[in-house]
């Protein structure tokens, strides 16, 4: 083979556009692969300096807190795109919606009668104890019983190409814009690349995310007001809530511009005040209302939960979301998925140890060179302990640790992650790369096309955050 | 649809004022550095400083008001919140608040006209460059112009933006016209000399005035019709009369289009305004003092201003604005 690919080399890994390690190329890439082949390097990494530097004048950023003189940043582009079967993207489909079925049946038991926690499905106090379950939430009323209205469910494959669920983001997941501005880089940088392959778009997540917002606004309303609901310009992704509440239609509104008045929320105009009715917010459960959380937040709504007690607004999404979510919470799901649905689950867990178990903290102490250790309530990769590519200090550390606050953690064997044709310093090499499917529910459950791809630049590096140096692919699902 | 919020209502009121700013400035630098010599050929720069109420600020920095550090201060200084670097910064900040409401082409070019003054140090702006700079800085800004003009949604949005840019033009063209009087107002002996004259062409050029002027007044150039030109005329986009006039327009129409039912007071003071410079000429503003008389026009649009933050903005609401819409 000629082109870009000529000297790629996938090693033992599952590779998302060869395919698997020691067989023939996967057939459904043939038409992509071709056309990659006609492509020489230096052309390709032109392109790739264009499709950044337009990134950055188009200020498509987000923020590194760590790092004050670089307010925005782009996340890193790579122009190879990650490629999906028709056949495995139903699969994962199929997946994201049986395990975002289960998250919201699971919040509404959780926060009404609890029948989960009586039956020692889950252990309660690992709910009921959890700092994100939220005692303001019990007995409230969410429409359609949909809590988690916008879900991003991590998934990664192993060396077999066999797909996992590493972790669910039912808080507020980030990352969608990346996918929609991605596909517009790629559309506008390799036209022909892209030409006469048949892509799901995935230009119309705004619209069905709209759709959903008015789907579970309070129910007498006929043309409900929807706002998106940011901490502001220094927020890491502001980036993202501009684009979502363009995408919408809607204004993007900080805590300053809400007002709540008899239980209802209002939104400061130019004319005085006017009635919002659902809210989506990206503003963690803690900053949301000072009369319940953090007294000291200025960036949320005084009286925001009593205009949701009261049915008079809706939250997407809704408050207490993050008990699903938990990395300690993750281990149960395909237990849950059964309980709820009488259903095997689609997507597997990758196998879990829960630290707080006797028999797993043993085991992860004996074991600690070989797994991941994660604390549950960290996000954003931060406080991972990587045991196979960490020094003796750092598993120390991770033991003393692990010792200390042991129901703080869980850990998981490493997963060789799949790999993915990447352009780095002029070269196309194999990184490690995750998938973020996103799935938005009103009514009913709808997932995204694809999702975000996140690849890690770093040779060998299985940490694919954007804060910890990951960069992003685009991912087409063939049609 | 919803209407404006308040908060995005200001931000575009201050992106305008806060481009607007930027090109006057660029404009009086690079005038100051091409046409305002006196006799033997050297420039008074403090009278920059002195435009922008700014000497406490200035000489806590500097020692004496040479090209170079005024330059610097009014260009680059970061310390200086009305240097061109701080009101680029200021408008792409604003931008940047109101990206859900702008083209993504107007905030695409201010982002990359603020990245490139970031990129500038001392000697990309020595006075050999000095034409250059200023001259981008000022395509810049009329580039944010055009692009805002062609692309920006007529929201109510559009509407705020306007009458900051007018608020702003009114503001920067009576203070030019204030401080460059009287250091211009040179000794009887010397009116109509070629000094003094040339002094008065710099005038009007950092107005971008010259050439409408000189369709107004083909022959000579006295102090008197300069300063009558950029207050009275109703043709000339910078000056006084159609800043204001346009200010009352644009508040009508809001109001009319949006329903919005405060802004009285600024109608008001619009109002005596209007009625003022329809009543008087330039002879009898002379004769009163036009300092007076422009400081008494700063007051109105301060007040104006004022207006804008309580009728629009959200600042300490009136009753009938708590009411509930």
């Amino acid at each position: 083979m000629s082109g870009v690919l000529s000297r790629y080399d996938q090693g033992p890994f599952f590779c998302e556009i060869m395919g698997r390690s020691g067989t023939p190329a996967a057939e459904h890439t043939a038409a992509i692969r071709e056309r990659l082949a006609q492509l020489d390097l230096d052309a390709l990494q032109r392109r790739s300096e264009d499709a950044e530097r337009e990134l950055y004048n188009l200020g498509i950023t987000f923020t590194v807190y760590s790092d004050k003189d670089a307010i925005d940043r782009i996340l890193p582009f790579d122009v190879i795109p990650r490629i999906l079967s028709r056949e495995d993207w139903a699969h994962l489909e199929a997946g994201v919606i049986q395990r975002v079925t289960t998250i919201n049946l699971f919040l509404a038991d959780v926060y009404g009668p609890q029948h989960a926690l009586k039956d020692g499905i889950v252990p309660a106090e690992l709910v009921l104890g959890n700092s994100n379950f939220q005692e303001a939430m019990i007995g409230v009323k969410v429409a359609h019983g949909a809590y988690a209205n916008i879900c991003g469910i991590d998934v990664v494959r192993d060396d077999a190409g066999k797909f996992m669920v590493l972790e669910d983001n039912a808080r507020t997941p980030s990352g969608v814009s990346y996918v929609l501005e991605n596909r517009n880089m790629m559309l506008r940088a390799f036209p022909d690349l892209t030409t006469d392959i048949s892509i799901r778009p995935v230009d119309n997540y705004g619209p069905k995310l709209q759709e959903a917002m008015v789907e579970i606004a309070p129910t007498e309303v006929a043309d409900p007001q929807v706002v998106l609901l940011s901490p502001g310009t220094y927020n890491s992704a502001y980036f993202e809530h501009i684009f979502l509440a363009r995408e919408m239609g809607v204004p993007l509104v900080e805590g300053r511009d809400l007002v709540v008045e008899n239980d209802r929320v209002y939104m400061k105009t130019t004319g005085g005040l006017e009635r919002v009715h659902t809210i989506y917010r990206r503003l963690n459960d803690d900053f949301l209302d000072p009369e319940v959380f953090r007294p000291d937040s200025t960036l949320g709504v005084p009286g925001l939960m009593r205009a949701l007690r009261a049915g008079n607004v809706a939250i997407a999404n809704s408050v207490g979301t993050g008990v699903a979510d938990d990395k300690a919470v993750y281990a149960y799901m395909p237990r849950l998925i059964k309980y709820y649905l009488q259903q095997e689950p689609i997507l597997d867990n990758v196998q879990t140890f829960i630290c707080r178990e006797q028999e797993a903290l043993s085991y992860t102490l004996d074991n600690l060179d070989k797994l991941v250790v994660k604390p549950v309530a960290e996000s954003g990769g931060y406080g991972i302990t990587v045991g196979p590519k960490a020094s003796k200090e750092e598993l120390e550390v991770c033991r003393a640790n692990l010792l200390k606050d042991p129901s703080n953690y869980i850990s998981q064997p490493t997963i060789q992650l799949s790999v993915c044709p990447t352009l780095v310093e002029g070269e196309v090499e194999p990184r490690h790369v995750d998938l973020r499917p996103f799935a938005i529910t009103g009514k009913s459950t709808w997932v995204l096309p694809g999702g975000l791809t996140r690849v890690a630049l770093r040779r060998g590096s299985l940490v694919v955050n954007s804060s910890q140096g990951g960069g992003s692919k685009d991912t087409w699902v063939l049609g | 649809m919803a209407r404006l919020l308040a908060r995005f209502a200001e931000d575009m009121f201050w992106l305008a004022r806060n481009m607007e700013r930027a090109e006057n400035l660029a404009r009086i630098l690079d005038v100051n550095e091409t046409f305002s010599r006196d006799a033997r050929g050297s420039q008074n720069w403090l009278s920059i400083v002195h435009l922008h109420a700014d000497n406490e600020r200035f000489f806590a920095k500097y020692q004496a008001a040479t090209a170079n550090n005024v330059i610097h201060f009014y260009l680059l200084d970061p310390e200086n919140p009305s240097s061109i670097y701080s009101c680029l910064k200021a408008s792409r900040d604003n931008a940047r608040t109101l990206r859900p409401l702008i083209s993504t082409e107007l905030w695409t070019q201010l982002n990359m006209f603020y990245s490139w003054i970031r990129t500038l140090t001392p000697a990309d702006v020595n006075r050999a460059d000095l034409a250059r700079v200023c001259n981008k800085i000022k395509e810049g800004c009329q580039s944010h112009t055009g692009i805002l003009e062609g692309t920006l949604y007529r929201d109510e949005g559009w509407y705020f933006y306007q009458l900051g840019k007018l608020i702003e033009r009114a503001d920067q063209g009576t203070r030019m016209l204030d401080i460059k009087y009287h250091m211009l107002l040179p000794a009887t002996t010397e009116v109509g000399s070629p000094l003094d004259v040339s002094q008065w062409n710099a005038l009007l050029r950092s107005a971008a005035g010259y050439h409408a002027y000189r369709r107004v007044q083909p022959r000579g150039m006295s102090p008197t019709s300069v300063a009558g030109f950029l207050i009275f005329n109703n043709a000339f986009p910078r000056s006084l009369a159609v800043c204001i006039a346009s200010i009352d327009e644009i508040v009508v129409r809001l109001r009319q289009r949006y329903g919005l039912r405060a802004g009285n007071r600024t109608l008001e003071i619009l109002d005596g305004m209007r009625g003022t410079l329809a009543n008087r000429s330039i002879e009898m503003v002379l004769g009163g003092g036009l300092h007076e008389f422009l400081d008494w026009v700063q007051v109105q649009l301060i007040a104006v201003t004022d207006d804008f933050g309580r009728s629009f903005f959200g600042h300490a609401p009136s009753p009938e604005q708590a009411q509930v819409a």
